[in-house]
């Protein structure tokens, strides 16, 4: 995905003259081709986001859509305050992508890993949410974001996401994406865990549980609309996210199933309340936390006995 | 009270003197930036706006009423004409300046920003942080003044955070710091005109100041940081400064 974001911003960079992109001092040569286009709307922000958050919101405020761009902590929960005050209150359309979302930086440990981001991003008021699944959805949601006139945030893995579009998608903020369709249970993603989420759906398949697979690509706002239409058609959803369980996705969901009364069981699948302390790669963090698509699975078919 | 007592004859002179603003076009986009970046002396900048003529002087009789927009810090430009930023979170108003001064890179435009900052609001990192890209960018269309009335909420700025040297400080941080007495029009001016010719770097005037500026039962009394006046102290307070009726 991170190539993508760089190849996409470069390209809507040479169609619209207001784009602009701050970097966190990430991305080594990553924007080597968006220099190319215009170096003088390539602002190396350094290792100070609370400056960088400010200086997108004068920006903006100015005329132009800035890009905020670094590891997502710390285009995050680092500077929330700044995006609070500076971008949301003023309500300007400043975009901050962080990369290396939930567990892609597992290795790095806590201080890398990002699984508070959507939760704290979700209270704001007049920021969209938004986390893509592959990285032609990332494509689309940058083009959906840089129309918005307020902020959006966009969550993004590392590398090596499957390809679950094989072109860039028709996308709308606040739409899902129905990726695959079913009938009995709806798995709703939002983001990085998709290819666990398909083949844990092919799993439910095999076993004769028709699963539906849902890019819940907007967090917030969020499609009530399908979910409305879920809560009828479906015996069970789960919410699927690389992110805690406490405010993201699986929140969100949960407090509109509170709100409508929905008649719908829901399972929800993230990290727990706690840190990882020991070393372990992502795929390690994801088994440890039950986010493979076989222990998925397996969840689904117990919840539908139980 | 003390806070905008401090700040007031900056903001005069900037408004009276300096910027180029258009009151019939408030947003016009080649318009210099004024952000008060010290959000809490929010009162004087509304009393000077409304003297330069951003809006009638009479709608100020509302201010603090509930429903308005004159509130104890400045609102969004969205809402009430003259405004930049809505600031009173210390260590925004920088960052927010110095992307308005790029911006004008960017665009074409030759507009100059001014950001006036308390010296308690320098114990914000975030206001060094800008003060190193403002410097790396060597953005000289950029002038901080530091309202230096030597008190911040709940002490003395020195004893609070170390800030001594102050103007050594700017210039260490790569720009161009000048030291005046922020209640002396003819300096101020002298200093913004010194700014105005530009060169490779931003400026910092450091604007040394008393807090409670003009009444002398205010002046350097630091329990005027939160206190209101009664209206028997607002009435001796305006003989004082000559806008008694």
């Amino acid at each position: 995905m991170r190539n993508a974001f760089a190849d996409e911003v470069t390209k809507l960079a040479s169609q619209d003259a207001r784009v602009i992109m701050l970097s966190g001092d990430i991305g080594n040569k990553l924007f080597d081709n968006f220099k190319k286009v215009d170096e003088r709307r390539f602002y190396n922000c350094g290792v100070a986001e609370a400056n960088m958050m400010g200086v997108a919101a004068g920006m903006a405020l100015s005329g132009l859509r800035p890009v905020v761009y670094t590891i997502t902590p710390f285009t995050t929960t680092r500077c929330f305050e700044q995006i609070r005050v500076d971008a949301c209150y003023h309500h300007v359309p400043v975009t901050i992508v962080g990369t290396g979302s939930g567990l892609s930086y597992a290795e790095l440990g806590p201080t890398h890993h990002s699984l508070e981001d959507l939760a704290i991003l979700r209270t704001l008021p007049g920021m969209s949410v938004l986390a893509p699944c592959d990285a032609n959805e990332l494509r689309a949601c940058m083009r959906a974001a840089l129309k918005q006139d307020g902020p959006v945030y966009i969550r993004i893995g590392k590398k090596g996401e499957a390809v679950v579009f094989n072109e860039v998608p028709a996308l709308t903020i606040g739409k899902v994406a129905i990726v695959r369709p079913g009938s009995d249970v709806a798995l709703l993603c939002a983001g990085t865990l998709m290819a666990e989420t398909l083949e844990a759906a092919t799993q439910l398949n095999a076993q004769g549980i028709s699963t539906e697979v849902v890019s819940m690509h907007s967090i917030k706002p969020l499609d009530v609309d399908y979910l409305a239409a879920a809560a009828t058609r479906f015996k069970l959803i789960a919410t699927i996210e690389e992110h805690g369980l406490i405010g993201g996705l699986g929140s969100a969901v949960a407090e509109w199933r509170s709100r409508v009364n929905a008649p719908v069981r829901q399972l929800a699948f993230g990290t727990p309340d706690e840190f990882m302390h020991e070393v372990g790669s992502q795929e390690y963090a994801r088994r440890k936390y039950g986010l493979t698509a076989g222990d998925m699975a397996t969840a689904v078919v117990n919840a539908l006995k139980g | 009270m003390g806070s905008c007592l401090s700040c007031v004859d900056i903001l005069t002179a900037l408004y009276f003197e300096v910027l180029r603003v258009d009151i019939q076009n408030p947003r016009a986009i080649e318009r210099d930036r004024f952000i008060l970046s010290k959000g809490h002396g929010a009162p004087a900048l509304f009393q000077v706006l409304a003297m330069r003529g951003f809006y009638p002087e009479a709608w100020l009789d509302n201010y603090g009423v509930d429903g308005g927009v004159f509130a104890e810090h400045p609102p969004t430009p969205d809402h009430l004409a003259g405004i930049e930023a809505a600031t009173g979170s210390l260590g925004h108003g920088l960052p927010i300046g110095l992307g308005m001064a790029l911006a004008a890179r960017v665009q074409q435009q030759r507009y100059k920003v001014y950001a006036v900052l308390s010296d308690g609001e320098c114990n914000e990192g975030s206001v060094w942080e800008s003060a190193m890209l403002a410097a790396s960018q060597k953005v000289s269309d950029l002038c901080v003044v530091v309202d230096f009335n030597k008190w911040q909420a709940t002490g003395r700025s020195e004893e609070v955070l170390a800030l001594a040297p102050l103007a050594e400080k700017w210039r260490a941080f790569g720009w161009n710091a000048v030291e005046v007495d922020g209640h002396d029009m003819n300096a101020l001016l002298d200093a913004f005109a010194r700014f105005a010719l530009g060169g490779e770097r931003p400026t910092a005037i450091i604007a040394h100041t008393v807090k409670g500026k003009g009444v002398s039962f205010m002046e350097d009394d630091n329990n005027w940081h939160y206190r209101i006046p009664t209206a028997e102290e607002v009435a001796k307070a305006k003989i004082e400064l000559g806008v008694a009726a």
